[in-house]
């Protein structure tokens, strides 16, 4: 019984390959080749499709633009998550549980129910169609998060090393960022980490408020795919790109992980 | 932790409060300004009252969309809680296949929403994707994009390749805090694998379980991505979520005023349920 405890996990990750696999699989084939055989592996191995990618403008430029905005995002998103996750594990405030949990409900608001007002909201602003739109929009639900991991992660922190610190004659702000800071990495990593991953994954409002010049690659991918069926080959090498920021990502916090996806609270 | 009185936090809190309200609360107010009145475009409105509320209550494709919801929130509910569990369980604790299991089982995550449908979707094809074939070959008659059966099966499968890793990971989280010295109390206890998990793994658990089925219910409930590349909500609305109904009825038919006392209604429900799991984690937080 213990020796094939091995199985279960085996055969999930089995299950999780399996689709990623036939998107590579796709992404080495001609587009011709894709609709008319049903291979295992690609029979005309083939770069082209990724060739078009990198030097297509229309396609390298989604991939730089969401960049950009996922970077701008996740530091907005946790400067100022610090102070308020800070504030939130270490003191208590008028009105500071309504404050978390109104926080929390912009976590829990669909998406849907905000695209058609930000489109408007960032258009009267002159914000349309600019990489810091999409960024904003996205701490909506990524700072609710970031404060939710952080204030995990300092709650952990014993009070006792604040206390230490002042009675050693730090000042606030020395205290903060020489002595606490560095004690919670780990937590500042993961939710670095989080806020990538939520900015990066999000499509409905990225495309939303956005036409040409600040246009993620997910919705570049949905151009294509609307004109369904011609650029299957394509589409699947733009989406194996796509996996690959998270992957790198991924690899630098993998061992912190498990305790991350707990926010913090284990 | 013992927390002190300080009313000078709120400074702290002002970065975030500012930022967020920026996004949520005027944004949100445009809605409830669409939801109390009609438009005929150039900005001219006229007061409706409660109308659209009572037209949206009423009406049956409303109806439908939040059916159809919560029929697929609680079926990917019911397959992923307990399967994450059990595959949280059968993981190793040690060595060096625990970072190789946790990096391939985040990968999902990690993928845009809209390259996972049309992932799905490819993979899924019955003439060219692997699923798809496979299945036909099998014998079965296997056509999402036109049966509706076959539309949610595999829109449910998809949400369980892309979302079970999440129960996993915390679940796994959970169980990695457990001391050696529990297990050791069982053993020399004789108590079998069941009453390990009843009573020592699965109260362990509870606090991530939480997070874990709200995390779970707030994302499902506001799915729209994945099934709209997948199968566009179709065949027909058979698969039109709420999410992907009420973009149709906002940006396609452009019907501002329903839409926006839809989007009430259905924050509200949100709301309401994910307070109800909020509450429950706080207390399950004062007890540990």
């Amino acid at each position: 019984m213990k020796k094939m405890k091995w199985i279960v996990p085996t055969l999930y990750i089995i299950f999780l390959m399996l689709p990623i696999y036939w998107l590579l699989n796709m992404s080495f084939k001609t587009t011709t080749e894709i609709i008319n055989t049903y291979s295992l592996w690609p029979q005309e191995f083939t770069l082209e499709n990724y060739k078009t990618i990198f030097t297509d403008s229309t396609w390298y430029n989604g991939y730089l633009n969401s960049i950009y905005y996922v970077l701008f995002n996740t530091v907005i998103s946790v400067a100022a998550a610090l102070p308020a996750a800070y504030a939130f594990s270490r003191y208590k405030f008028l009105g500071d549980k309504h404050l978390f949990f109104w926080l929390l409900t912009n976590r829990m608001a669909p998406p849907a129910v905000f695209a058609l007002p930000f489109f408007q909201f960032y258009s009267s602003i002159n914000l349309f169609d600019t990489h810091v739109a999409v960024a904003l929009s996205h701490c909506l639900f990524n700072i609710p998060l970031a404060v939710w991991i952080l204030e995990g992660f300092m709650s952990s922190v014993p009070k006792e090393l604040d206390e230490t610190a002042y009675v050693d004659g730090y000042s606030f702000s020395k205290f903060f960022f020489k002595i606490f800071i560095p004690t919670i990495t780990a937590g500042i990593g993961i939710t670095m980490f989080f806020c990538f991953m939520f900015s990066w994954v999000e499509l409905l409002l990225a495309k939303t408020l956005t036409a040409v010049a600040a246009k993620p690659i997910a919705a570049t991918m949905t151009r294509t795919a609307s004109t369904s069926g011609y650029e299957l080959g394509l589409l699947a090498a733009a989406g194996s790109l796509t996996i690959v920021p998270g992957a790198i990502v991924i690899y630098f916090v993998r061992n912190y992980i498990a305790k991350g996806f707990a926010l913090g609270r284990v | 932790m013992n927390k002190t009185i300080n009313q000078k936090a709120w400074f702290f809190v002002v970065p975030v409060f500012v930022l967020v309200a920026f996004n949520a609360v005027i944004p949100l107010m445009t809605v409830v300004n669409y939801s109390f009145q009609e438009t005929f475009g150039n900005n001219v409105f006229m007061w409706e009252g409660t109308r659209w509320f009572k037209q949206i209550l009423q009406s049956e494709r409303f109806h439908a969309a939040l059916g159809r919801q919560f029929l697929f929130t609680g079926i990917i509910l019911v397959i992923q809680i307990p399967l994450g569990i059990a595959i949280a369980l059968s993981m190793p604790k040690e060595g060096p296949w625990v970072s190789v299991c946790l990096v391939l089982m985040s990968m999902p995550l990690l993928i845009p929403w809209n390259v996972v449908g049309a992932m799905w979707n490819i993979f899924a094809l019955p003439e060219i994707g692997f699923l798809g074939h496979t299945l036909n070959g099998l014998g079965f008659d296997y056509n999402f994009t036109q049966q509706i059966g076959d539309a949610w099966f595999t829109t449910i499968l998809m949400d369980v390749w892309h979302w079970t890793s999440l129960v996993v990971l915390l679940s796994y989280a959970g169980l990695m805090s457990i001391q050696p010295a529990y297990y050791q109390a069982a053993e020399i206890d004789g108590a079998s694998r069941w009453s390990v998990f009843r009573y020592i793994e699965l109260p362990k658990m509870k606090k991530v379980l939480t997070i874990a089925i709200l995390l779970r219910f707030m994302d499902s409930f506001m799915i729209y991505t994945e099934p709209f590349v997948l199968t566009g909500g179709g065949p027909g609305n058979a698969t039109a979520f709420l999410s992907i109904d009420l973009v149709k009825m906002a940006l396609g038919q452009f019907d501002l005023g329903p839409a926006a006392a839809m989007s009430l209604i259905y924050f509200f429900i949100v709301l309401l349920v994910c307070w109800v799991f909020y509450n429950l984690m706080m207390k399950n937080e004062e007890q540990s």
